[in-house]
C-alpha cells in the first residue's frame, strides 16, 4: 500500500495522521471509554468469582423462596453484560464513529 | 422411570431428523458456494454477510456441543457450578467487544496472524500465531468430536466403542464436505441455520420446563432440590463441584480466568470478524452474538435445573452419555421420542457447524500464515493458497477423526475449558499488546506466544486431567489415562489458566524490554490508525 494518498493534502503518510490533534482526541476518546469499561467489567466479575468461591454461605442465603444471592449475583452478570453491549454499541454507533469516518475519508480522500 | 438402559427414544426417528438436517443445510451450502471465485471468498466469505448475519453465525460457532450439552448437564449435577460456566462464557464477550472486534476487522485480512504479525517481524511472529491458531482449534475439535461420540452413544443405542467410532467418522466425513463445498460462506449459513435451531429447541424446552412449574422458577428449583436429595440444597449455592479443598477452589479461580479472557482469543471466533464488510458490522455482530448467546445461557440454566427436577441426577449418571446426556433426556421426558429427536439433531448439527468453523480456522492458518506467507513468502496466488487450504482441510478432518476417537467420553465442557486456557494464554497477550502497546516488539510477541502455549499444555499433561486423577468412592480412574497404576501429576489444577496466563502476559513484557529491536513506527502508525478509523480496511467482495 502506498503511503501518500489523494484527499486532505496535510495528512501524507500514516505517521502523519497519527501525530495530528485529531486523531490524537480520537484515540483518547476510544481509550477513556473502553479501557475504564473493561476494568469495570472485569472487576465485577472476578468480585462475583471470588464470592461464588470463598464465601458460599453468603451466596447461599436465600433472598424469597428459594432464589438465592448467589443466583442473584449471577443474573447480575448476564444484566451488566447487556447493559454494557448496549452502551457501548450506542456511543459508537454515535460519537465515534462520525469522528472516526471523518478522518477516515480524510485519509482515503472523498472519492466514494 | 421407563428408560432403557442403552438407549432413548427410536434411534430410526432420531437418524431420519438428523438426515433432514444435513440434506437442507447441504442444499444451502451448495447454493451459497456458487460465487465462491476468490480467497476473500472462501476464508471470509466474500466480507459480505451482514452484522446481525455473522451475529448469529457467530452464536452458532460458540454455542457449542459443550454449551448445550455440557453446561446443561453440569447443571444438573454440580447446580450452582455448573453455572459459572455459562457466566464466563458470556462476560467473555466483553473483551472481544471493547478491545478486539473492531480493531481487528480493521487490521486484518483472513486471520489471527494477519494482525499479529502486522508491525512485527512477518515471519516468526506468523509461525508462532499459527501454531497457536492450530493447538487452539485442536484442543476444540478434540471436545466436539468426543461430544459426538457421547452423543451417539445415548441416541443412537450404539455403546461399543468401533460402533461409536464409524459414527464420529461419518460426522467428520460431513464437515469436510461443507467446507470443501462451501468455504466460509457455506460454513457460515450452516452456523446460522444450527444456531436459530439450537436456540428455538432450547427455548420450546425452556417454555416447557417453566410451565410445569407454572412459570415459578423457585419452585422448579425446589423440585430439583427434591429430586436430589444426596445435594439437597447445596444444588442452589456454590461449591458442590469446586469447593471441597484449597485446591479446587483455586481451579475455579483458574477455571474463572480462562474463561472470561479466552473467547477474545480464539481463533475461529477472531475469523467470524472477517466475514462482514466494515468495523461497525464488526460491531454489531458481537452486540447482537451476546444478545443471542446470553439469552440461551439463561435457559440452559432452567433446562439444567429442569433436568435435576424432572428426570433425576441418577437417570443422568446411569445414561450412557452421563452429564452430557441431561438435556436430551429432559427432551424425552418432555415431549417424548419426536421431542428428543429434534434436540438430538440439532446437537449433532452443533457439532457439525462448530467442526467446519474450527477446520475452515485452521485450514486458512495453515494455508495462508504457514504455506502462504513463511514459505511462499507471499508470492503465491490467493488460488494457490484456497488449493492448499483444502488439502489442509482434508488433513484436519482426518486428525478430528481420530482424536475423536480417541477422546470419546472425555467430558466435553471440560475439554473445551483447556482450549480457552491455551487461547487466553497463547493469544490474548499478544493481540492486546500488539494493538494497544506501542513499544511492543517482537520478541515479547514471541516469548508471549510460545511461552503461553507450552506453559499451558505443558502444565495440563502433568494435571490431574491426564494422569493420576480417582474416583475416590469407587476407584474408577477419571484422567484421560485411565490406568490408574500410572500417575505422573504434579501440577495440583485441573486448567492451568491462573499459572499460564499471567505468565504469558509477563513473558511479552520482559521480551519486549530485553530485545534491542528498534519499534517501525512507520508500521505502527499505519496499524493504529487503521484500527481506529478503519482506513485502508478490506473491503466486502463485490460480485
Amino acid at each position: 500500500m502506498s503511503d501518500t494518498r489523494p484527499g486532505d493534502p496535510e495528512l501524507t503518510t500514516y505517521r502523519d495522521v497519527q501525530l495530528s490533534p485529531d486523531f490524537s482526541e480520537l484515540r483518547r476518546r476510544f481509550r477513556r471509554f473502553v479501557f475504564p469499561m473493561t476494568g469495570l467489567f472485569l472487576v465485577w466479575y472476578f468480585v462475583y468469582v471470588l464470592l461464588a468461591d470463598y464465601a458460599p454461605k453468603f451466596m447461599a442465603h436465600k433472598v424469597a423462596g428459594n432464589i438465592t444471592v448467589g443466583l442473584l449475583f449471577g443474573l447480575g452478570q448476564f444484566v451488566s453484560t447487556f447493559a454494557i453491549t448496549l452502551l457501548y454499541v450506542r456511543w459508537a454507533d454515535k460519537k465515534f464513529d462520525p469522528d472516526a469516518k471523518h478522518l477516515r475519508d480524510q485519509i482515503e480522500g472523498e472519492t466514494k | 422411570m421407563l428408560l432403557p438402559q442403552a438407549t432413548v427414544g427410536d434411534p430410526k426417528v432420531n437418524i431420519a431428523i438428523f438426515a433432514l438436517f444435513v440434506v437442507a443445510t447441504l442444499a444451502i451450502v451448495i447454493r451459497a458456494s456458487r460465487n465462491n471465485k476468490s480467497a476473500a471468498d472462501f476464508y471470509a466469505g466474500g466480507r459480505s454477510f451482514t452484522g446481525p448475519q455473522n451475529g448469529i453465525a457467530i452464536a452458532g460457532d460458540y454455542l457449542s456441543a459443550a454449551s448445550f450439552l455440557g453446561i446443561a448437564g453440569a447443571i444438573a449435577l454440580n447446580g450452582y457450578d455448573g453455572f459459572l460456566y455459562s457466566i464466563g462464557f458470556l462476560v467473555a464477550w466483553l473483551v472481544a467487544l471493547l478491545l478486539v472486534a473492531e480493531l481487528l476487522r480493521n487490521t486484518g485480512r483472513f486471520t489471527m496472524a494477519d494482525v499479529l504479525s502486522f508491525r512485527l517481524k512477518q515471519r516468526p511472529v506468523r509461525m508462532a500465531a499459527a501454531i497457536s491458531t492450530l493447538g487452539v482449534c485442536f484442543f476444540y475439535l478434540l471436545a466436539q468430536m468426543a461430544g459426538a461420540g457421547g452423543l451417539v452413544a445415548l441416541l443412537l443405542g450404539i455403546s461399543d466403542r468401533a460402533g461409536q467410532s464409524v459414527v464420529i467418522a461419518v460426522v467428520g466425513i460431513i464437515m469436510i464436505t461443507y467446507v470443501l463445498v462451501g468455504g466460509m460462506k457455506g460454513t457460515t449459513w450452516v452456523q446460522i441455520v444450527k444456531a436459530v435451531l439450537l436456540v428455538l429447541g432450547a427455548g420450546i424446552m425452556t417454555l416447557w420446563v417453566l410451565a410445569k412449574y407454572a412459570f415459578n422458577l423457585s419452585s422448579l428449583l425446589g423440585a430439583a432440590v427434591d429430586k436430589s436429595p444426596a445435594v439437597g440444597e447445596k444444588l442452589l449455592s456454590p461449591g458442590l463441584q469446586y469447593g471441597a479443598t484449597g485446591i479446587s477452589k483455586l481451579d475455579f479461580i483458574s477455571l474463572g480466568l480462562a474463561l472470561v479472557l479466552g473467547t477474545a482469543g480464539l481463533p475461529h471466533v477472531l475469523m467470524r470478524f472477517y466475514t462482514v464488510p466494515n468495523s461497525r458490522e464488526a460491531r454489531r455482530s458481537v452486540s447482537w452474538a451476546i444478545w443471542i448467546i446470553g439469552i440461551f445461557y439463561l435457559f440452559t440454566l432452567v433446562l439444567g435445573y429442569g433436568a435435576a427436577a424432572l428426570v433425576g441426577p441418577d437417570v443422568i449418571r446411569a445414561a450412557p452419555g452421563k452429564a452430557n446426556s441431561a438435556a436430551p433426556l429432559l427432551a424425552y421426558e418432555l415431549g417424548g421420542e419426536i421431542l428428543l429427536g429434534v434436540i438430538s439433531a440439532v446437537a449433532f448439527a452443533t457439532i457439525l457447524a462448530v467442526v467446519a468453523g474450527l477446520t475452515i480456522t485452521a485450514s486458512a492458518s495453515f494455508a495462508h500464515d504457514i504455506y502462504g506467507q513463511v514459505i511462499k513468502k507471499g508470492q503465491v496466488s490467493g488460488d494457490g493458497e484456497v488449493r492448499v487450504a483444502r488439502i489442509t482441510v482434508l488433513v484436519i478432518g482426518a486428525v478430528a477423526i481420530v482424536g475423536g476417537i480417541f477422546a470419546n467420553g472425555q467430558n466435553i465442557a471440560f475439554l473445551v475449558a483447556l482450549a480457552f486456557a491455551v487461547a487466553a494464554s497463547a493469544n490474548l497477550p499478544t493481540i492486546l499488546y500488539s494493538l494497544f502497546w506501542r513499544r511492543f516488539n517482537t520478541r515479547g510477541a514471541l516469548w508471549s506466544i510460545y511461552g503461553g502455549l507450552g506453559s499451558a499444555i505443558f502444565l495440563i499433561v502433568f494435571s490431574p486431567v491426564v494422569s493420576g486423577k480417582v474416583d475416590k468412592k469407587t476407584g474408577a480412574s477419571l484422567s484421560m489415562i485411565t490406568d490408574t497404576g500410572i500417575d505422573f501429576s504434579w501440577f495440583p489444577l485441573d486448567n492451568p489458566g491462573i499459572v499460564s496466563i499471567p505468565l504469558a502476559f509477563v513473558l511479552g513484557i520482559v521480551g519486549t524490554l530485553t530485545s534491542k529491536e528498534q519499534v517501525d513506527v512507520d508500521k505502527f502508525a499505519e496499524m493504529e490508525v487503521r484500527s481506529l478509523t478503519g482506513a485502508g480496511a478490506e473491503k466486502a467482495v463485490a460480485h
